[in-house]
């Protein structure tokens, strides 16, 4: 399958919704187009698990390489891997319930479906990308439709939150930048490709240098500690899609991102500072957990509920066991699922309550049944219920991390494992709130979902599901990829 | 004689125009709008004409040469004098001088013709001052402004200065030298004192031209005071000019004294790229906003140029011809909104886009490619600068230009802001965009959209880039 089917399907979905002419055409060009992006994305699994049945023992399927810019040897470079792969499903799966819930919207709404499609396009091709350069070209692309999606679309302080995301990515982005040219101008070929640099290491000071630049830049990205703080501003203030598409796709570029361009290609420097990794990921697993703990606000509790979750996935590449980074990418797809529909639940709340202070509601399962059974089942997601996705991926992320056996490994896994049960605690506590108990006056008219919220959670629930009732099938998927990670890091010992 | 029409081609073509202006003035005269129409016609010529029959040659024992390098530098520069003319539509008609207008803007258009092909720095002088005087006179075309007339006393003093500044430099480069033949000027640059110091002179010039920091005082009040036309000349077409000129001394007359310019033209960027963005931040008017964002890129210039790479040469150019799509059309927003409303503050943005979705877009998507957002290409060329400039650099200054990116995003993002986000009581009213200038706008916006994605523009001027 042609790789640049992936970007061109967003492409003529903007293009359509531009020149669609009604509010129902956007809406409806928008829908089909992601419809069509999730197909793609499954016949592509289907395509890969074919290949790797038929023998194939490539590292990277569906190659292709273009000249892009020779005189700087930049090439368009893409290929997918099982990890890259599995990002594209989660993509495909966020991208099509944001779609749907934002059904509703008024204002300027071919304007919002066209940010959205185009910070997917900016997903996308981030994720085929084997060049860094065309990896930074698409990880900057979705900076500005992330930043007018909250801004114009948002709530709350949203000009403030969108600034702050906006500079704060775009630190990220700088500091991607110097890392990024130190490994052209430190490798021997003189080249951004992710194939050939890998294939011919770095040398070790070169490794040193840039590796903190490019980690911290991704890390930014994914809420890693002490650089989090866009996070509850940004998924606060956002729209619904837009809060899912941040904690659904856009961090998970970030996660990517230090896995692909940083772990996989300074593998001396990954085994360095291993220990900074995993002390700042186990702080942001606590300090996320309890800070969780305090809050009222549904998108608050999500969002720092986030940089927890994400803390995870930061762990689990700090650890550099097989297991622990085929861990990290689960959760990266679980959480991806898990936050997103968390997000979708929360906005359809707040559109009939108009509140999303937990203390304000409460008995909601009454009027609104469906939304309260889903808001159950994500919150189980995430308090790492076994049967749905969270489960899996942590527990991966756990077996992975105790497989290193040093004391300060332990410490930080016995932490990070603790912070579970602050999880159960937050999470039961504003499910509960919400959907328990006596219904406060006035919600007993609240309408239940309708049916393109009903869709995008079921969407969004099916991947839940099949990722938490049969792990298998992602973990031989991502298996592969985070083995040949492993293989470079291992070189080093 | 063949020869001598077809090296200086471009040359000829601008005074033919001038020419054809002047009779038109002197004998029938014309009504604005035909005239206007006309003038962008003949440009459009000149621009076409100007990617014919281009070769390489020396004349006049020296004193003037042409390449291939230099007739792209000059076809860019006469495509940015044929936007001037198609996107400040609607000041053009309200003024009464249109046809002295551009028979100064010409000049100094040939001024820098002259200047890039110059082979012998005092022919290199004569084209300086003939790029430089016209434009004083532009920027008092408000004639019954007071502000213009400043902006004007402004821009003469200055440049009367820094000319001064580089006669005493070229006196010393003789000096030390024997000659002012550029060719031969690099062989004998054994980088003693007195050099150094005829370097500190030309590069001062330079930095007056360039608003380069500490040298930018004059820019901002002149910008602002001038007529957006003049403005864009000045930000756009002279800017890039001397841009060239500054890659072609360095590259070429000093180029043996790189390691001695290095670390000065390091401390340069990197003062300008900080003050520019610092003091952006802080504007109000929209026209200085632009101009400290100008003065803030011009910064990122001299990033690609510390180098003295030929990755250096290609980044300029490809940067200059970006800077002239996205730093046109934003000048053509803002003169638009002004001539027809009188506002030119930012706040007055505030809810544009719901009045003028066009104009918003096109200002948003110039900004875009100003901060190096993609795929607008301003990425690209902020991209190839910065690559050029960490080629065996320093990181530290490559890390300090890359926040400078961050800060820059800042203040463009508060247009953006504006433009989309806030609210106000008195929104600007729908204004009516003259044909021409629509037209005007979608070639930069293609222009921004497509010169970095479609990778063939830069890999043509790759090609043509040889140290």
């Amino acid at each position: 399958m042609n790789l640049i089917v992936l970007l061109l399907i967003p492409f003529i979905t903007a293009l359509l919704v531009l020149l669609a002419r009604t509010t129902q055409q956007v809406r409806l060009a928008a829908l089909a187009g992601s419809a069509v992006q999730l197909v793609a994305a499954i016949i592509l699994l289907f395509a890969f698990n074919h290949e790797k049945a038929a023998g194939n023992t490539a590292a990277i399927f569906f190659e292709q390489n273009h000249s892009w810019f020779p005189a700087w040897n930049i090439s368009f470079h893409i290929g997918i891997d099982g990890i890259a792969m599995a990002m594209i499903l989660l993509t495909a799966f966020v991208v099509i319930a944001g779609v749907l819930v934002s059904w509703k919207i008024e204002k300027m709404v071919k304007e919002f479906y066209a940010m959205l499609i185009l910070l997917s396009l900016g997903a996308y091709g981030f994720f085929i990308s084997l060049d860094l350069f065309s990896m930074f070209f698409f990880l900057e692309l979705a900076v500005i439709p992330k930043y007018l999606l909250i801004g114009i679309w948002g709530s709350g302080k949203k000009e403030y939150a969108a600034n702050k995301l906006a500079l704060m990515l775009m630190c990220g982005s700088a500091l991607v930048l110097v890392g990024m040219l130190g490994a052209y101008f430190g490798s021997d070929a003189k080249t951004f490709d992710i194939t050939i640099l890998a294939a011919s290491p770095l040398a070790k000071d070169v490794q040193l240098l840039c590796f903190p630049f490019l980690f911290i830049g991704f890390g930014i990205f994914t809420a890693l500690f002490p650089f989090h703080t866009w996070v509850p501003d940004g998924h606060s203030s956002a729209p619904t899609a837009g809060s899912m598409f941040l904690a659904g796709i856009s961090m998970k570029l970030g996660g990517y991102g230090c896995l692909r361009a940083a772990a996989y290609l300074m593998p001396d420097a990954a085994q360095a500072y291993s220990p900074y990794i995993i002390l700042l990921a186990a702080i942001a697993i606590i300090y996320g957990a309890f800070a969780t703990m305090m809050q009222q606000d549904l998108k608050y509790i999500n969002a720092y509920s986030s940089i927890s979750h994400c803390g995870f996935v930061l762990l689990g590449i700090g650890m550099l066991t097989q297991a622990a980074i085929t861990g990290a990418v689960m959760q990266m797809v679980s959480h991806g699922l898990m936050t997103a529909l968390f997000f979708a639940v929360i906005g359809m709340i707040y559109e009939r309550t108009h509140t999303r202070d937990v203390a304000a509601m409460g008995g909601l399962m009454k009027s609104m049944p469906f939304i309260c059974t889903v808001l159950f089942l994500v919150g189980f997601c995430s308090l790492g219920l076994p049967g749905l996705s969270g489960f899996a991926a942590e527990m991966m992320v756990f077996t992975g991390s105790w497989q290193q056996p040093g004391i300060f490994h332990r410490i930080a896994t016995v932490a990070a494992c603790l912070s579970i049960v602050v999880t159960a605690v937050y999470i039961l506590r504003a499910v509960g709130k919400v959907a328990m108990g006596p219904l406060k006056a006035g919600a007993s008219a609240l309408s239940d979902a309708g049916w393109h919220e009903k869709l995008a959670a079921l969407v969004l629930l099916a991947g839940i599901l099949a990722m938490g009732l049969a792990p298998e099938w992602l973990n031989t998927l991502v298996s592969p990829g985070s083995q040949i990670i492993m293989q470079k890091i291992q070189a080093v010992k | 004689m063949t020869e001598t029409l077809i090296l200086m081609k471009s040359e000829l073509v601008i005074t033919l125009i001038i020419f054809i202006l002047l009779f038109i003035k002197i004998g029938a005269g014309m009504a604005n709008k035909n005239l206007l129409l006309l003038i962008q016609w003949l440009l459009l010529g000149n621009l076409l004409a100007s990617f014919l029959y281009n070769e390489e040659g020396w004349l006049f024992a020296g004193m003037y040469h042409t390449g291939n390098l230099i007739a792209v530098q000059k076809s860019i520069l006469s495509g940015a004098v044929y936007l001037i003319a198609l996107l400040f539509t609607s000041w053009f008609k309200t003024t009464k001088h249109l046809a002295e207008f551009f028979i100064l803007l010409l000049s100094a258009l040939l001024g820098m013709f002259f200047l890039l092909s110059a082979g012998n720095l005092l022919m290199f002088f004569l084209g300086l001052e003939l790029a430089t005087i016209p434009v004083a006179a532009l920027a008092n075309f408000d004639i019954d402004k007071k502000r213009s007339s400043e902006a004007a006393m402004k821009m003469i003093l200055s440049s009367v200065f820094s000319s001064g500044i580089l006669l005493f430099g070229i006196s010393l480069v003789y000096g030390t030298t024997g000659t002012l033949q550029l060719n031969e000027l690099y062989q004998m640059m054994d980088g003693s004192d007195l050099q150094k110091l005829s370097f500190i002179f030309l590069i001062a010039a330079f930095g007056f031209k360039l608003s380069i920091v500490p040298f930018h005082l004059w820019t901002a009040d002149v910008y602002e005071g001038a007529p957006t036309a003049t403005t864009s000349f000045l930000s756009v077409v002279s800017k890039g000019a001397f841009a060239f000129v500054l890659l072609a001394v360095l590259y070429k007359v000093f180029a043996p004294m790189q390691q001695v310019w290095y670390s000065m033209i390091v401390a340069l960027s990197a003062i300008t790229m900080l003050t520019g963005n610092l003091f952006a931040v802080r504007q109000q008017n929209i026209k200085r906003f632009l101009a400290f964002s100008s003065i803030a890129q011009v910064g990122f210039i001299l990033v690609g140029i510390s180098n003295g790479s030929a990755a250096g040469i290609s980044a300029v150019v490809f940067f200059i011809l970006v800077y002239v799509f996205s730093n046109l059309a934003a000048f053509a927003v803002a003169d638009a909104i002004a001539v027809q409303t009188g506002r030119e503050k930012i706040e007055d943005y505030k809810n544009l886009y719901q009045t003028n979705p066009f104009l918003s877009w096109a200002m948003a998507l110039a900004l875009f490619s100003l901060a190096g957002i993609p795929p607008a290409a301003g990425f690209f060329g902020k991209l190839f600068l910065i690559s050029a400039g960490a080629a065996e650099g320093s990181y530290l200054f490559i890390a300090f230009a890359a926040l400078n990116m961050v800060i820059a995003l800042y203040y463009y993002l508060r247009v953006v802001r504006c433009i989309f986000m806030d609210k106000q009581e008195m929104p600007v009213e729908k204004i009516a965009v003259p044909a021409t200038t629509t037209f005007g706008l979608w070639i930069c916006i293609a222009g921004i959209v497509l010169a970095g994605v479609l990778s063939w523009m830069f890999d043509f001027i790759v090609s043509i880039s040889i140290l």
